[in-house]
């Protein structure tokens, strides 16, 4: 496969099409059961509302999981042309300002704020922020960087 | 907020460890989690790649720390929480996770830790590095 070279004055700065998701109770059990969490506080309403949370707590990751469900979530990839298979999650970051619990409607504005090659491109890094809101208020920030590979893909 | 006053430079937080992880705990954090990307869960695709076998997300692993985190302080304290992903957790791997105290400094007119973070596998090799910051209470 040849490397694709992108431009990364086309990249940087752009924005990505901002989203709305919503933590549901029943997805973060599922998630919990998955992550082999057994603290209640993440299952169980009541627990919940005993440690002084609203409703099940949004663990620390799961935003990561919110911004995946966004409508076609590798679109822009596809678009500049990655395959899925040659990509590697290089680092993810989270900055919390409160707790969100299941149930708030958040809006997501994510953007690429960096491009850079490594290897002569055979790696290639894309560094997205998204600012999650709920209502006007800024409730946490997120920032991955992705690397994608040159690969023999068959 | 509690305050927190036997945590200072060097306390380590209790090592979670964690069974290794099979195919059914892959298939259920693909589903739960949303990340889809058949690397995962498909061993065709995983082959067709020129992998071996499917090897687990980095976003599992990650939020194994999560829980090291909570199950110490209340999430409410969690003021901020990055990794970087090392090596790759193959199937069966076994990872636990460790913290420890790193640095305890006064920012925003809160006392905050900064915490060194590992997840370590049992041949010792590190799968992730990364970092939290949490609040231990008002200034002193």
């Amino acid at each position: 496969m040849t490397a694709t070279h992108l431009d990364p004055q086309s990249l940087i700065g752009k924005a990505l099409p901002t989203f709305t998701a919503t933590a549901e109770r029943g997805r973060l059990r599922f998630f919990a059961k998955a992550i082999g969490e057994v603290d209640p506080v993440y299952t169980d309403v009541a627990a919940a509302r005993v440690a002084g949370y609203g409703d099940l707590p949004v663990p620390p990751t799961f935003f990561y999981s919110l911004e995946l469900g966004r409508p076609d979530p590798h679109g822009f990839l596809r678009d500049i042309g990655v395959d899925m298979r040659q990509i590697l999650h290089g680092e993810e970051g989270f900055t919390y300002h409160r707790v969100v619990v299941a149930g708030e409607e958040l809006t997501f504005r994510p953007r690429i704020v960096d491009y850079y090659e490594k290897k002569g491109g055979a790696l290639r890094f894309l560094v997205r922020e998204t600012q999650v809101f709920a209502a006007q208020e800024l409730v946490a920030e997120l920032r991955n960087v992705i690397v994608v590979r040159q690969l023999e893909l068959v | 907020m509690s305050a927190s006053p036997s945590i200072d430079v060097g306390t380590e937080l209790a090592p979670l460890e964690l069974p290794p992880l099979n195919r059914t705990t892959l298939a259920l954090f693909a589903g739960a989690s949303g990340d889809h990307n058949p690397i995962h869960i498909d061993i065709d695709v995983a082959r067709s790649a020129g992998l071996d076998d499917v090897f687990a997300h980095g976003m599992l692993s990650t939020a194994y720390l999560g829980r090291l985190l909570t199950r110490w302080l209340p999430q409410q304290q969690l003021r901020s929480f990055q990794v970087r992903f090392v090596a790759i957790t193959p199937v069966h791997g076994q990872p636990t996770c460790t913290g420890r105290v790193a640095e305890v400094a006064e920012v925003d007119g809160e006392r905050r830790a900064k915490i060194e973070l590992e997840a370590r596998l049992a041949d010792g090799t590190v799968t992730l590095s990364g970092v939290a910051t949490v609040a231990l209470g008002a200034a002193r």
